[in-house]
């Protein structure tokens, strides 16, 4: 939902960044608000994957210039830790299994690092116990997947719930999806779609990556962004999205390349 | 050439010399006369072994990849009864096992710490010299492989033994815990406990053997008294028995740790270890399964944390002779700092031993650039109808699984021992007592705090 004057969650400005030499983003600007649900969208390789990781901290790439201010701070001087306590959530297009190490486990010392970042209490393990089974709804997951290994032997699917579900749990600022409709089927596509609807408030926004037009058929956004080769060529709402469906991403370079 | 000649046969003469040595020790001391008829057969002969062996080098091909040289200069004297208090047990004392407990200081019984009075009646479980025990000649000192070297030393040496007997179809659901510390002095010394179980036919017991020192805490990481362990553990399981068996070895950071664990295992049945290895500046365990009838099941968890400069080499061998025998084995070797873990696992399935299905997997986490490990999965199957699996992994703590857990809030320390735990918790999931396993879990995570 788009709400005048509310707060700036996400400002990004000209940022540019690079891995092992090779200038993967190319000077992005985005500026995101509360309620705002913004859509990526963008042909392979174009730098929308790099762009959801550089915002979570990831240490394989190299910020060359550029800023992102997230909640009035530099994102950019904080650790991935710090980010994700402060508020930003990256759902993994790939959510990495680790074997030996139980999902409650993992889910409890998540949530009581950000709560104790906040100076909250920590949950003990029955009050813990109590928040996930009401969370557990958001996403239709099974209590059984808890006293598993986390996301080993996961289905596809039941990877992107649980990535649903720590997101349930930590209550961010900004989600940032990182496609997570890839390899979906159907049903498990409208599971993640509507958790990540349930989430969505006033308070918070969400950054939905994706190379497919059919997730936004679910997850309704109110902006979409075109990108390509490192940048974003164009923004529009939610028709854009029906429009590059149509007639593909080369559309937009040809009108762009008009354009300039 | 003229050094090389004159170097090699002294540093071999001193070997020699060094068995010697340790075996007139021993040899004075006789022990109980109760126990003496018993073993006496298997002690000449032990003896007798020993005059042609010597301390083993790296050219020995079972010992290539742990160095006893730095045994050879140490002046071990061995350990007499040592002034024991309450405090003694220190960190082995288990809620769980207050009245089924054995605890043997320096190889000799302490009955003050210990208390079987929480087993069933019939189930024998006590020292050997203080014992009625008419069926152990058939047992004692009997496994195959007692020529080996350290096992012939500790057979020569025998005086005494932690012994459980439990008749056939006893189920004990209590585990048997038999503690095994050493009190160390100002100048070094050794011991050799030995234990003896013989679990009979239909019978089910579950055995937590442990060697620590004396008022030794967990994750003691202060420089401490050189001391050398050398223990034998003889398992006998007759048919349709089973046997769990949870062996701890966290020896002082100073001592060294030499032990043979054989196990001989009847018909149809059941014997499962999980070996958790943290202790010993120095430690070497030998493991050796042999199947006495069809249809055994054999389950092998073992587990190594260490770090500095500590030696951890396991050696395992499962000899299966027999129709539809079934090994599981995992072992899991965490090195932190310098240490070097070294896991040679032998599997030998003989033309007899048909349908048999076995798999083996070794698997190593290296947490710095110069922790190392060798790793020795062996297979020999002359069968030719069987199931047989075995690998060996290396790998170092994941980037993108340490990215993963960043990414959900928690700090790059907090994040590693979590997956320092997940990998070890698999292998310590397995103790028959879960508070065990959660001390063990801080040991380890203690030992490789960077």
């Amino acid at each position: 939902m788009i709400i005048d004057n509310s707060e700036v969650i996400l400002s990004v400005r000209d940022l540019t960044a690079e891995i092992d030499g090779n200038q993967i983003l190319k000077g992005l600007t985005l500026e995101i608000k509360a309620g705002e649900i913004h859509a990526i969208m963008g042909p392979n390789g174009s730098g929308k994957s790099t762009f959801s990781k550089i915002l979570a901290g990831h240490p394989a790439y190299t910020v060359t210039g550029g800023e992102v201010i997230f909640k009035g701070k530099n994102l950019l001087e904080l650790e991935p830790e710090e980010r994700a306590r402060e508020g930003v959530f990256l759902a993994f297009q790939y959510p990495v299994e680790i074997p030996g190490v139980s999902n409650t486990d993992f889910l409890r010392a998540s949530c009581n690092a950000r709560r104790k970042h906040h100076g909250l209490p920590e949950l003990d393990a029955f009050d813990f116990e109590d928040l996930i089974q009401e969370k557990l709804q958001i996403v239709q997951m099974d209590p059984s997947f808890l006293s598993r290994s986390v996301n080993q032997g996961f289905s596809g699917g039941e990877k992107k719930r649980n990535e649903i579900l720590q997101m349930a749990i930590l209550e961010p600022k900004l989600g940032i999806l990182d496609e997570t409709d890839s390899g979906l089927d159907i049903d498990a596509l409208k599971i993640v779609a509507n958790g990540v609807n349930q989430l969505s408030n006033a308070e918070n926004a969400m950054l939905v990556i994706t190379h497919y037009q059919r997730l936004l058929n679910y997850i309704v956004p109110d902006f979409i962004h075109v990108m390509e080769g490192g940048r974003i060529l164009t923004s529009g709402t939610k028709e854009l999205a029906l429009e590059l469906e149509a007639r593909g991403y080369d559309w937009v370079k040809e009108e762009l390349a008009v354009g300039v | 050439m003229v050094s090389e000649t004159f170097i090699k046969p002294s540093a071999a003469d001193k070997r020699v010399a060094k068995l010697q040595e340790l075996l007139a020790q021993v040899s004075g001391s006789r022990g109980d006369s109760r126990i003496a008829p018993t073993v006496a057969e298997s002690q000449s002969r032990a003896r007798a072994i020993l005059s042609e062996l010597a301390i083993p080098s790296t050219k020995d091909e079972e010992w290539r990849f742990t160095d006893l040289s730095s045994l050879l200069d140490i002046n071990f004297q061995l350990a007499g009864p040592a002034a024991v208090d309450v405090f003694a047990l220190a960190d082995s004392e288990l809620d769980e096992t207050a009245n089924s407990r054995l605890v043997f200081v320096n190889g000799i019984y302490v009955p003050e710490l210990s208390s079987v009075a929480g087993l069933p009646a019939g189930v024998q479980v006590g020292n050997l010299s203080a014992g009625n025990f008419p069926e152990i000649a058939s047992y004692l000192a009997q496994q195959q492989g007692g020529q080996e070297v350290f096992t012939a030393l500790n057979t020569a040496g025998l005086a005494d033994a932690a012994v459980v007997w439990v008749p056939a179809n006893t189920i004990i659901e209590t585990p048997i815990h038999l503690v095994f510390l050493t009190a160390a002095g100002a100048t070094p010394v050794w011991s050799q406990p030995r234990a003896l179980v013989v679990a009979q036919r239909g019978s089910a017991c579950t055995i937590i053997e442990e060697y620590a020192a004396a008022r030794g805490t967990w994750c003691a990481q202060e420089a401490s008294n050189c001391y050398l362990t050398n223990a034998v553990t003889e398992i006998w399981l007759a048919e349709n028995a089973q046997v769990k068996h949870d062996r701890i070895q966290r020896e002082a950071t100073n001592a060294f740790h030499i032990s043979k664990t054989a196990v001989s295992q009847a018909k149809d049945s059941r014997y499962t270890c999980t070996a958790v290895t943290s202790g010993a500046k120095l430690s070497r365990h030998n493991l050796e399964i042999f199947q006495a009838g069809e249809g055994t099941e054999t389950v092998l968890n073992g587990l190594a944390g260490i770090s500095n400069s500590q030696v951890a080499d396991a050696h395992t061998a499962v000899i299966l002779n027999h129709p539809h025998g079934i090994v599981r084995q995992l072992h899991k070797c965490i090195a932190d700092g310098n240490a070097h873990a070294v896991f040679n696992g032998k599997i030998f399935v003989a033309k007899a031993a048909q349908l048999t299905d076995a798999s083996q997997l070794n698997r190593n986490l290296l947490l710095s650039r110069k922790a190392k490990v060798d790793t020795k999965p062996q297979l020999e199957i002359i069968a030719d109808n069987v199931k047989c699996s075995h690998g060996a992994t290396v790998s170092q703590l994941e980037p993108q699984e340490m990215f993963y857990l960043q990414s959900r809030g928690l700090d790059p320390a907090t994040s590693r021992n979590l997956l320092i735990d997940g990998f070890a918790g698999e292998i310590l999931a397995q103790l028959s007592i879960p508070a065990l396993g959660a001390k063990l879990s801080r040991c380890i995570a203690c030992r490789t705090d960077n």
